[in-house]
C-alpha cells in the first residue's frame, strides 16, 4: 500500500459523500491508501481572481501547510496531495501556482498565518485522482476487474475545473482521454459526446434553475444521441447540475431522454467488484440499469 | 507594603495601576464603576472580554479582563457585548443534518479559512476548526472543539465574514447532545438501585456508626475507582 495525502473536500463530506467513499474504495483496491488531511479547511470553493484581495488565497494555502504537515511524519509515502473534487483540485492548484509564481505574496500570506507550526514553502505537489489512475495505468485497472461492463455504454463529461485554465489542467483540455481510457479499461464501451467539455451551468443552479436546466438539456441531448446508458462525471457540482436539472430539462422539453450520472469512481467499484452501495442521492435512480448489468455479468440473465 | 505603579492606557487615557493587576482589578482601583463587563472574575463566564495591545508589538490581542494582567504602556478597552444574531429554534423539530446551519446561519459558508477567530480566542480554542467543521456538518467535532467556548465574542467581532461563531457551536453542540451523543444509562441505573432499596442497609450501617468509626472508614476508602 503507497500512503498518500488526501484532501476530500466539503462537498465530499456532505452532498457527494458517494464520490468520497468509492474513491477512497477504489483507490485501496489498487494499492494507494488514501490518508485524510488532519485539520483541512474549506478550499476556497471558487478560485479568486481578485488579484489584490490576498485573503481568499489563504483558505487554500492553510491546506498546503496541512500537506506539509502531514509530509514530516512518517504517515505518508508518497508526498503528492490527492484530490478528487474537481473544483477543489482547480482552487488548491491555481492558488498552489499563484504563490510559486509570486514570492512576494507568498510571504504576505504567510506572514499573516503566523499561529501555524510552520510556513508554505510552494512546494507540495497536487495531483487529481484521475491523473493519478492514469499513473496506475489502464493495464493495471484491466487486470483488476472482475465484471467487464461489456455492452455498457458510458459517455464521459469533463465541464470546466478540470481542463481549465490550460495550466492546471489534467489532460488536453481540447481533446481529453483521460476518462475514456479507464471507461475502456472497465470493459465499457465509450460513447462520444460532442458537448462533454460545456459549461454545466456551475453555481448558477442556485438562482438560475431554467438556464442551468437549459445547458443541461444541450448536454444530455448529445449524450443521447450517441447512445449513451450512463454518464459519469469528476466533479460534484457538474453531476448535481447534469442529473438534478434533468428534472426542469424534462418538464420544459418533451423530447428530453432521462440518463443516469454516476461519478467514475462509482462505475469502477461496480467493475473492480467492490460494491455498488456508495449511496447518494439522485433524481434519474442510475440503480436499475447497475443492477441489470450485475446481474448479467454474475449469471443471472 | 508599597506597591510599583504602572502605566497603562484605557480608553485611550493614561492611568497608573499597581503592578499585577489584572484588567479589572485595574478598573476597579481607578474608580470605574462596572456595570457591564465583568462577571465572576474566574475566568468561566466570559463577560470581561477585552482587547488589547503591547508596547512594540503590532499584534491585537484578546484576553479576559479578570485573567489578562497588565503590563507597562499596555492599550486596553473592554468588549462587553457584541451584537450578534441568534437562531430561535425547537430543538425537537430539527434534525442532525448540515442544512440547518444553510437555514439559522447561512454566513457560515462565508468563512475564508484565515483564522482571524483562533488568533483572538482567549481560550485557545482552535476556532476556525470548528467553523470549518459545521461547514462539513459535523456535529461532533465542533461539540468537541467548542467545549470550552465561553461565548465572550471576540471571534464574531473580529471575524471578516462576520460570522458569530459562538451561536453556531452552540447550535451544534445542542445537536449533538440531543441526537447523536451516545446516550449514558448510569444516572437510570443508579436511580432504580436507590429506589429498590439498595442502599437502605448500608446507609442504616452508616448512621450508626461513630464519628471515629466514620473518619476511619472514610480515610480507607476506596479512591482509586475508574469512571467507566
Amino acid at each position: 500500500m503507497t500512503r498518500m495525502p488526501y484532501y476530500p473536500g466539503c462537498t465530499l463530506k456532505t452532498k457527494a459523500q458517494n464520490y468520497d467513499l468509492s474513491t477512497r474504495a477504489v483507490f485501496r483496491e489498487l494499492g494507494v491508501d488514501l490518508v485524510e488531511l488532519p485539520r483541512w479547511n474549506c478550499c476556497g470553493a471558487v478560485f479568486s481572481l481578485v488579484t489584490d484581495d490576498l485573503l481568499r488565497q489563504v483558505a487554500p494555502i492553510t491546506n498546503l501547510i496541512r500537506v506539509q504537515e502531514l509530509q514530516g511524519t512518517d504517515s505518508v509515502d508518497d508526498p503528492r496531495l490527492v484530490v478528487p473534487c474537481a473544483m477543489c483540485f482547480n482552487v488548491l492548484k491555481r492558488a498552489n501556482a499563484r504563490m510559486k509564481d509570486n514570492p512576494e505574496d507568498l510571504k504576505k500570506i504567510n506572514d499573516f498565518l503566523y499561529l501555524e507550526s510552520q510556513p508554505y514553502r510552494g512546494e507540495v505537489q497536487i495531483i487529481h485522482t484521475l491523473e493519478l489512475l492514469k499513473e496506475i495505468s489502464a493495464k493495471r485497472i484491466k487486470e483488476q476487474v472482475k465484471f467487464p461492463l461489456l455492452g455498457l455504454k458510458v459517455s464521459p463529461y469533463y465541464g470546466c475545473n478540470l481542463l481549465r485554465p490550460k495550466d492546471v489542467a489534467i489532460d488536453n483540455p481540447e481533446n481529453p482521454s483521460i476518462l475514456e481510457g479507464i471507461t475502456e479499461a472497465l470493459g465499457a464501451k465509450v460513447v462520444f459526446n460532442n458537448r462533454r467539455l460545456r459549461c454545466c451551468g456551475s453555481y448558477q443552479t442556485v438562482s438560475e434553475k431554467g438556464l442551468v436546466a437549459d445547458l443541461v438539456y444541450d448536454i444530455i441531448k448529445g449524450a443521447a444521441r450517441a447512445g449513451a446508458d450512463l454518464i459519469i462525471t469528476a466533479c460534484p457540482l457538474c453531476s448535481f447540475n447534469l442529473d438534478w436539472r434533468q428534472k426542469e430539462a424534462m418538464e420544459a422539453h418533451s423530447d428530453h431522454k432521462l440518463i443516469p450520472v454516476i461519478y467514475y469512481t462509482e462505475l469502477m467499484a461496480l467493475a473492480l467488484g467492490i460494491g455498488n452501495g456508495f449511496g447518494g442521492e439522485h433524481f434519474v435512480d442510475p440503480q436499475p440499469l447497475l443492477q441489470k448489468f450485475l446481474e448479467k455479468e454474475k449469471g443471472g440473465i | 507594603m508599597t506597591q510599583d505603579l504602572i502605566p497603562i492606557y484605557i480608553y485611550s487615557r493614561k492611568y497608573y495601576v499597581p503592578e499585577g493587576s489584572t484588567i479589572i482589578t485595574a478598573l476597579e482601583y481607578l474608580g470605574f464603576k462596572l456595570k457591564k463587563g465583568v462577571g465572576c472574575k474566574e475566568g468561566f463566564c466570559g463577560a470581561c472580554a477585552s482587547l488589547y495591545r503591547l508596547k512594540g508589538d503590532y499584534k491585537l490581542k484578546g484576553g479576559l479582563g479578570c485573567q489578562t494582567v497588565v503590563q507597562p504602556e499596555m492599550q486596553i478597552v473592554q468588549i462587553p457585548f457584541v451584537p450578534a444574531p441568534k437562531a430561535i429554534y425547537k430543538i425537537e423539530e430539527l434534525q442532525p443534518d448540515s442544512e440547518i446551519f444553510v437555514r439559522y446561519y447561512p454566513e457560515l459558508y462565508r468563512c475564508l479559512s484565515c483564522n482571524t477567530c483562533t488568533k483572538i480566542c482567549p481560550q485557545e480554542l482552535q476556532v476556525m476548526d470548528f467553523v470549518q467543521a459545521a461547514v462539513r456538518g459535523d456535529f461532533e467535532q465542533v461539540a468537541n472543539l467548542s467545549f470550552d467556548c465561553i461565548m465572550c465574542g471576540l471571534c464574531s467581532a473580529r471575524c471578516p465574514a462576520e460570522i458569530t461563531q459562538f451561536n453556531v457551536a452552540m447550535l451544534a453542540r445542542r445537536i449533538y447532545g440531543k441526537y447523536l451523543m451516545k446516550k449514558s444509562t448510569f444516572l437510570e441505573q443508579r436511580l432504580k438501585e436507590i429506589e429498590s432499596g439498595k442502599y437502605e442497609e448500608g446507609y442504616r450501617e452508616l448512621m450508626s456508626l461513630s464519628q471515629e468509626e466514620l473518619k476511619n472508614r472514610y480515610f480507607q476508602r476506596e479512591i482509586d475507582f475508574q469512571i467507566t
